[in-house]
């Protein structure tokens, strides 16, 4: 199916008799592998419906293509501050990515540390429920508590409340300059430390990554700061005394040069054209050394951390269940990639509470009562 | 505005409720004297009323556990309360309900710099939280105007803003997990002290749902580094559109000040007389603060100081002192309190994009003058979220009553220029008759499931958010 507008998408799925696997530009197949299903492509709602500049605001049709929006934001001076992930790389996936795919599947980046998920710029949503009725939320303003936070909801909820079919966005002005403090050979141990050394300091970090084996094969610990040219000089010079006790930082300035870095851990380019499964661990910070630590005793492993730590991308020997070695670590892993046969076997999304398990169930009953959107893709 | 008719069989059975409630409160925890009660017959939105059946002031999650399964036994509707700070109603009991007041826990339970969060039981107050974390340089960001008394258990239930949340977004941004009591008494985790959750996310419809959905005990909240220095600018303006295209500009320029805040000469004038605050005598004001080091803010206040040039500004003032800048902030924050001592009034939380801001005021301008109460102006201009003062006294009949129409005139403005009904105070019993103005049944409908999932029942604060005709079907009574 692909619908031309939002009314064609609510008739499609008032009419439909088999469950309907969701597809914005198909380069995001995260999720439990599904059973029979029928493909409905978001791709033809497609289009920007408002830009205020001077507002902050954005509203999009789901299928328009995120490159399409980054453009329009560039060109005004504006950017998405969380940083979406482009995900073709790691998934081996080819497509135009939409905003809908990256609203439905809450994709942030580097830049979630400072600012915040897609989730918390994202203020308003339309979409169609399992039962074909149109449903909004939110709404183009940057404050708003009129009602349950249903954007927020369907933010990351992969489809199986409803299909996506419009989304507003809070936006923000892009920073006038950037710089990146490289620090060369620290230990996962040291690199949290010095992160969170930089994340407790006054001085705005909007990136903290490290990488056992960097560009040139030894560990690399990168620390972003964006603003303007003056404050980043002044923000630069003084994370590099506060950080002296880890290192000599080295700071980058050219602009492609840092661009290209941060969009390296941003689409986790480390693990692309490489096998193995993918996870993605969500962790306290100062957890992480100790994460990275049982999983390389007992095999090979590589590793990019983000979010100063609290974020760690791992591949691994295909079929390995990561979620061992979680035990007595708040957090959560998702599996991102992996065969079918391994996804069958090891739940993509971290198994939840009773309690919790039976609150999400009875939302998607009560979403999509027929369990015809995504079913199982999320439980 | 009408509340639901009180279940007289409920009423009736008053004492055997209250004597199942001792078996598992402590005994000073039970209040169903009504010279006790009396305290909490209304919250900050005082033209309203009731006396609760009982008040219940639990000190842990467990003894919440127990006492919700009792109300549930017995079919008692339950009212979250707070510090009681609500400015739409959203504690407000009715006479077969049980309050329960959430103050007694306020302990912070865990701090941790390096992971930056803070978990602290949900009772503890707004500005407590930074009190817990400041001398190690970190602060807590949402800061309502009533910091100093209001909950973060109300904060949660409201997503309550504040003044800086342009830059720091409001309490769904910054909380990372809660632990909440459903009404049959079960405990869940939500979230926690890590940035993203797996599965649904459900504390964003935790977040905002007025204490619907579950009684939140703890929170575990982000916390954030201060910056080296803070200043504010005043600047005044002969007209409020004048101000109101000066912010659009700015923000459109790429600069984006930790806070806009706009006043206008009635507001100005009663902040002044009760604070000292320092503020020039205009037609409208704007405080715009930056933070960073003494050079940072230099540059980026010249920025902004040439921006306002263009719109013709009355006055320019800077703040050359801590201290001074501590008195800008007071007069603003307690531009509410000012203007009580003179006037009652209502006050509107409607929010409108930015760039409708001057026909907005405008409108709103000949609004006041059709019914003939006036209106002063505050709000967060950075982010479109208007604060509308309806002057009105409370002595003459009848004028309550149009003075909520004429809000509602007001508040349906702001849903036609593409805003909401309310940006930071949540619906409660206020706007609750208006939800149909922003949402046809279908969008109302998706939002009672969230409901009906959480509190089949309908128990939990039953009878706010949505119109009572619209939640009929739903509710016990």
């Amino acid at each position: 199916m692909n619908p031309a507008d939002e009314r064609e998408v609510a008739e499609a799925v008032a009419a439909a008799r088999e469950p309907i696997a969701i597809s914005g530009g198909g380069t995001r197949p995260v999720g439990n592998p599904a059973t029979e299903t029928v493909p409905l492509v978001t791709s033809a709602l497609c289009g920007v419906k408002l830009y205020e500049p001077g507002a902050l605001t954005l509203v999009a049709s789901a299928g328009t293509p995120v490159s399409e929006i980054h453009d329009l934001l560039d060109s005004n001076g504006q950017q998405l501050a969380f940083e979406p992930i482009d995900h073709r790389g790691l998934l081996n996936t080819a497509g135009e990515p939409t905003i809908g795919g990256m609203a439905a599947s809450n994709a942030s980046g580097p830049r979630r540390i400072r600012e915040g998920a897609c989730r918390d710029y994202m203020i308003g949503v339309r979409f169609v429920n399992g039962e074909g009725a149109i449903v909004k939320s939110g709404g183009r303003v940057m404050k708003n508590v009129t009602g349950y936070d249903l954007v927020k909801l369907m933010a990351g909820s992969f489809g199986t409340l409803g299909i996506l079919t419009e989304v507003a966005f809070k936006v923000l002005p892009a920073a006038e300059t950037r710089a990146v403090l490289l620090i060369e050979g620290l230990s996962v141990e040291d690199a949290v430390s010095a992160m969170s050394s930089a994340l407790c300091s006054p001085f705005d970090v909007t990136g903290a990554a490290h990488v056992p084996e960097g560009m040139d094969g030894d560990p690399v610990t990168m620390i972003r700061i964006e603003g303007f040219v003056e404050s980043v000089r002044y923000r630069a010079g003084k994370l590099q005394e506060l950080l002296r006790k880890f290192g000599e930082a080295d700071v980058e300035r050219d602009p492609s040069r840092t661009e290209a870095g941060w969009k390296w851990i941003r689409d986790v380019q480390k693990f692309h054209g490489r096998d193995g499964d993918v996870w993605r661990v969500s962790v306290k910070p100062t957890d992480s050394p100790r994460l990275a630590r049982r999983i390389r005793d007992q095999q090979d492993a590589s590793f990019v951390f983000d979010w100063g730590g609290g974020l760690v991308w791992i591949l691994v020997t295909p079929g390995t269940d990561l979620r061992l070695h979680l035990s007595g670590i708040a957090g959560h892993a998702t599996l991102i990639r992996a065969s079918r046969e391994t996804r069958l076997r090891l739940p993509v999304f971290q198994p939840q509470s009773a309690a919790i398990a039976k609150l999400s169930e009875g939302l998607r009953r009560k979403f999509d009562p027929r369990g015809i959107l995504n079913p199982g893709l999320m439980a | 505005m009408e509340m639901p008719k009180p279940d007289k069989s409920i009423i009736k059975r008053k004492s055997a409720i209250v004597a199942r409630l001792r078996t598992v409160l402590p005994e000073d925890a039970v209040l169903s004297d009504p010279a006790e009660t009396l305290a909490y017959e209304c919250d900050a939105l005082t033209a309203y009323s009731c006396r609760p059946l009982a008040v219940v002031l639990p000190d842990t999650t467990d003894q919440v556990s127990a006492l919700l399964r009792i109300c549930l036994e017995e079919g008692v509707p339950v009212v979250p309360r707070g510090s009681g700070t609500s400015l739409a109603g959203g504690a407000l009991p009715t006479e077969d309900c049980i309050i329960l007041g959430i103050a007694r826990m306020n302990s912070v339970l865990e701090t941790d710099f390096l992971n930056r969060f803070i978990r602290v039981q949900a009772g503890r107050t707004n500005l407590s939280v930074t009190g817990a974390v400041e001398h190690q340089g970190f602060f807590y960001a949402p800061d309502p105007s009533s910091q100093l008394a209001c909950a973060i258990s109300g904060n949660i239930a409201m997503n309550s803003g504040g003044a800086h949340c342009l830059k720091y977004g409001v309490t769904t941004n910054n909380l990372l997990g809660v632990r909440m009591v459903m009404m049959d008494g079960t405990i869940v985790d939500i979230g926690g002290p890590y940035l993203d959750s797996g599965g649904l996310d459900l504390l964003a419809v935790v977040c905002g749902s007025e204490g619907q959905l579950g009684i939140v005990t703890e929170a575990t909240l982000r916390i954030l580094p201060k910056p080296e220095g803070a200043r504010p600018v005043l600047v005044g303006f002969g007209s409020s559109e004048a101000a109101g295209a000066c912010v659009s500009d700015i923000i459109g320029a790429g600069i984006l000040p930790v806070a806009i805040e706009f006043m206008d000469r009635p507001c100005i004038q009663a902040c002044e007389a009760f604070t000292s605050a320092g503020y020039p005598d205009v037609e409208a004001l704007l405080i715009i603060e930056v933070e960073g080091s003494e050079e940072e803010i230099d540059h980026q206040l010249g920025l902004i100081k040439r921006i306002v040039a263009n719109h013709g500004p009355e006055a320019v003032k800077e703040s050359r002192s801590a201290e001074e800048s501590q008195r800008i902030w007071t007069g603003r924050k307690s531009a509410f309190g000012a203007m009580g001592r003179l006037n009652d009034y209502v006050c509107l939380d409607g929010t409108i994009p930015v760039s409708q801001l001057p026909l907005v005021l405008k409108r709103i301008a000949q609004i006041s003058a059709e019914f003939g109460l006036d209106v002063a102006n505050v709000f967060h201009a950075g982010d479109g979220n208007l604060h509308p003062l309806l002057l009105f006294d409370a002595n003459v009949p009848g004028e309550l009553e149009k003075c909520e129409k004429m809000g509602a005139r007001i508040l349906e403005l702001c849903v036609e220029v593409g805003g909401c009904l309310s940006g930071e105070h949540g619906v409660g019993v206020e706007k609750r008759d208006l939800m149909t103005a922003q949402f046809n049944s279908d969008d109302l409908e998706a939002q009672l499931r969230v409901k009906d999932v959480f509190d089949p029942g309908w128990l939990l604060n039953p009878a706010k958010v949505f119109p009572l005709s619209v939640s009929s079907g739903r509710r016990a009574a």
